[in-house]
């Protein structure tokens, strides 16, 4: 019964979430969904898509990120469609350190669209798969959730919380056939990082770190850090004593 | 700032550098003013057209998107920053291929048009801008420009074969061609002089789609070398070629290329393939782009970098220019690399400043070594002048004014459409500003 492969992409118009869609459909026609919230830009996305792979079916949807009950029904309405095999949830922003220190409204926004909206989404599919018996989450945490740091930890303590809801849904699903991959890119050109870019930061390519995630989706492992060396270069800032580590200014 | 050079690697220079992704967010970030700035797609342009030092640079990469492609016409849409090679591997499966490419498919379509790139092909299908049936403009003050050859033709005149210096393309329709599929027909010519080079040249024109020739200019009198033909083969059962790829891992701290390595490499290629004269079947991936699996090759050249020096002179004086430019390279004894020989046809050019007109074209790599060098590429620039030629501002970092000036008369018409808020090293080189 290999019917095509039904992927659902949340926050489709995010540049490592495309690179993905684009090895997808490469490699075999699939029916993707394409959740956003801006229908032009979402258009443009599935446009290219379809010009990469004519055989692959595009549909897309508008939603908004920040209310449950809206992520409640466009899960619904993807689910009405025949259960999904693989959900990325890819959306999210960087948000200015300072300026979530000066106002708790930004702050709030920061963790809502980094950490809550992603959480709601991956519980909403959970349901869906836990039904069916069947079916991959991923999350995109970042290796900014590995350890709280003065410079961003209003982003990375939304990436934390992500990372500790695809750790619950593992042990959840544990001896399911129901698994959940945590991804933790490390600094990656895209238009996230395009203020760094400009200062002259070393970014990996997002066609690198997209195959790289592909892959890893592939061989269904719960936790990976893209590129690899990120595992071993977050393991000795995770222990490093605080004595040390209040000293760096990073 | 980021430092970044050309693929001459002549020199590196500090650039702001502001990525575009989006072509509805183009307008906003180029119009944001911090002194003028520049389009830059894969740097492929071996001197100062895809620099503007301590300015900005607006990386194209990112405008990757396709837009629509239909199968039936062969029209394809796209943003400016896809690469050739990605069109290619998309639409040659699907028995369509791009009708004109240069020498590597790295480049992006903005950076081929900006150029009005030619390839080997161009006696029969002439330039890049020859199959836009449209593009789509964006100036620094928002304006958006959609042109063609028919809609506000003098502003695609202008901005195919611009130079970037119009405004940010974002979007182009191209008609692409038929094909059966990937194979060519190859043939390979040896021939004595340049007098025989015309002769197959002429001959080929008719019934080869792709012709170039290699020119040995080193040995005696120079003017000998090979000549390389080949026309779209019918489909073939056998598999495609695996791709191989290789980098050129770090910088030597010489140049690799020298008079040691030069003669033997030249005089060992044209044996090679004169033993393998004649026909065969080839993958047009490595005929028509030999270097693209050598990723980095320009690093061979060491630390100083090199020059690439393409001339085009008028077929009637071509015989004599190009012979006393060979005897110029051979007396000097640096040898070129890679010398390439070839005819462009008669065929009316698409942009004010489009290099290819009717003549022959010399292309020749020399390894940067400073005064001895330039006092070289002046002697050249001498002969070029006198048999009423141009040099290709692509390959260009240090051509004089006057002979700028002298190659392309409808400059001052071009001046008009330039963007005030754009500007390169190249432009402030040869337009002042
Ligand atoms: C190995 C090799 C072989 C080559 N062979 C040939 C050949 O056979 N024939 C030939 O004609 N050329 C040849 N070239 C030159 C090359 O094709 C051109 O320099 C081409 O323009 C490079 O494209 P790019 O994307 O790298 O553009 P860049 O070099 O980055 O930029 C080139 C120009 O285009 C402008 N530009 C780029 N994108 C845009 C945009 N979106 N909007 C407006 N302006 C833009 C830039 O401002 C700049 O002036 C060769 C180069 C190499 C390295
Ligand atoms: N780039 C990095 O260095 C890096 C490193 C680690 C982790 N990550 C993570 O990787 C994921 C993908 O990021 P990216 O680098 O590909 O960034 P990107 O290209 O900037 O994409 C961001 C995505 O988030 C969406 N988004 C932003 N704000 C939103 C809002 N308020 N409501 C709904 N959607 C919103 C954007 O939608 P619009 O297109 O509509 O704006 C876009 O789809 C993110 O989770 C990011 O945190 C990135």
């Amino acid at each position: 019964m290999s019917s095509t492969k039904k992927i659902v992409i949340v926050g489709a118009t995010s540049a490592i979430a495309e690179h993905c869609a684009r090895l997808w459909v490469q490699r075999e026609a699939a029916e993707m969904v394409l959740v956003g919230r801006d229908a032009a830009r979402l258009a443009s996305v599935s446009a290219d898509l379809k010009v990469r792979s004519p055989q692959s079916s595009f549909r897309f949807l508008c939603t908004d990120f920040l209310d449950s009950t809206a992520i409640q029904a466009t899960v619904d309405a993807v689910g009405a469609a025949g259960a999904p095999d693989i959900v990325l949830i890819a959306h999210g922003a960087l948000p200015d350190q300072g300026e979530c220190q000066e106002s708790l409204a930004a702050c709030r926004d920061a963790l809502m669209l980094n950490g809550v909206s992603p959480a709601l989404f991956a519980e909403a599919f959970a349901e869906a798969m836990h039904k069916v018996g069947r079916g991959t989450i991923v999350l995109i945490g970042s290796v900014a959730g590995d350890r709280g740091r003065k410079s961003n930890y209003v982003y990375g303590s939304a990436k934390g919380m992500v990372s500790r809801y695809a750790q619950g849904l593992q042990h959840r699903f544990a001896g399911s056939s129901v698994k959940v991959v945590l991804l933790k890119p490390g600094p990656t050109d895209t238009p996230m990082t395009a203020h760094l870019k400009t200062q002259g930061a070393k970014l990996a390519s997002v066609e690198s770190v997209a195959a790289q995630i592909v892959a890893a989706i592939e061989r269904g492992r719960p936790v990976a850090y893209v590129p690899g060396k990120w595992r071993l270069i977050m393991q000795i800032i995770r222990h490093l004593p605080a004595f040390v580590f209040n000293k760096l200014n990073i | 700032m980021t430092l970044l050079s050309s693929w001459g690697r002549l020199g590196t220079h500090m650039h702001r550098i502001v990525g575009l992704t989006d072509p509805a967010r183009v307008a906003p970030l180029i119009g944001a003013g911090q002194g003028p700035g520049l389009a830059r797609g894969m740097g492929r342009s071996y001197g100062d057209a895809c620099l503007n030092p301590e300015g900005t640079l607006w990386l194209t990469e990112g405008l990757d998107r396709f837009v629509s492609f239909d199968e039936q016409s062969g029209r394809l849409v796209c943003n400016a920053g896809v690469l050739l090679r990605d069109i290619q591997q998309l639409s040659v499966p699907r028995g369509w291929i791009l009708p004109v490419t240069p020498g590597t498919q790295m480049v992006t379509v903005g950076g081929a048009i900006a150029n009005d790139v030619h390839g080997k092909n161009h006696h029969l299908l002439g330039t890049f801008g020859d199959h836009v049936l449209r593009l789509k403009l964006i100036r620094t003050d928002g304006e958006v420009i959609e042109c063609s050859p028919t809609q506000r033709p003098e502003w695609f005149a202008a901005t195919v074969g611009g130079l970037g210096l119009t405004g940010v393309i974002v979007e182009a329709e191209i008609q692409l061609r038929r094909v059966a599929g990937p194979w060519l027909d190859t043939e390979i010519v040896p021939y004595a002089n340049l007098e025989e080079f015309f002769h197959l040249a002429d001959a080929t024109e008719a019934d080869w789609e792709h012709s170039v020739s290699w020119v040995d200019c080193i040995t005696g009198d120079g003017g000998r070398g090979l000549f390389m033909r080949a026309n779209p083969a019918p489909a073939q059962a056998c598999p495609e070629p695996r791709r191989r790829q290789l980098t050129v891992p770090v910088v030597p701290p010489f140049s690799l290329v020298n008079k040691l390595s030069v003669l033997p490499f030249n005089t060992a290629y044209y044996r090679l393939k004169k033993w393998k004269a004649g026909r065969s079947l080839a993958h047009y991936e490595p005929f028509l782009y030999p270097l693209d699996n050598l990723h980095e090759w320009n690093r061979l050249y060491g630390p100083k970098g090199f020059f690439q020096y393409q001339s085009v002179v008028p077929r009637e004086v071509g015989r004599e220019a190009v012979q006393s430019m060979l005897r110029e390279v051979a007396r000097h004894g640096e040898g070129s690399f890679l010398a390439v020989l070839k005819t462009f046809s008669e065929r009316p050019a698409v942009g004010m400043l489009s290099f290819p007109r009717a003549g022959v074209t010399l292309t020749l790599d020399l390894p940067n070594k400073g005064e001895r060098t330039s006092a070289l590429l002046g002697r050249l620039d001498a002969l070029v002048q006198e048999a009423g030629g141009r040099l290709y501002p692509a390959k260009d970092a240090r051509m004089p004014r006057t002979l700028f000036e002298s190659g392309y008369p409808r400059l001052n018409e071009f001046l008009k459409y330039r963007d005030p808020n754009i500007s390169s090293g190249l432009s402030r080189r040869l337009m002042g500003s």
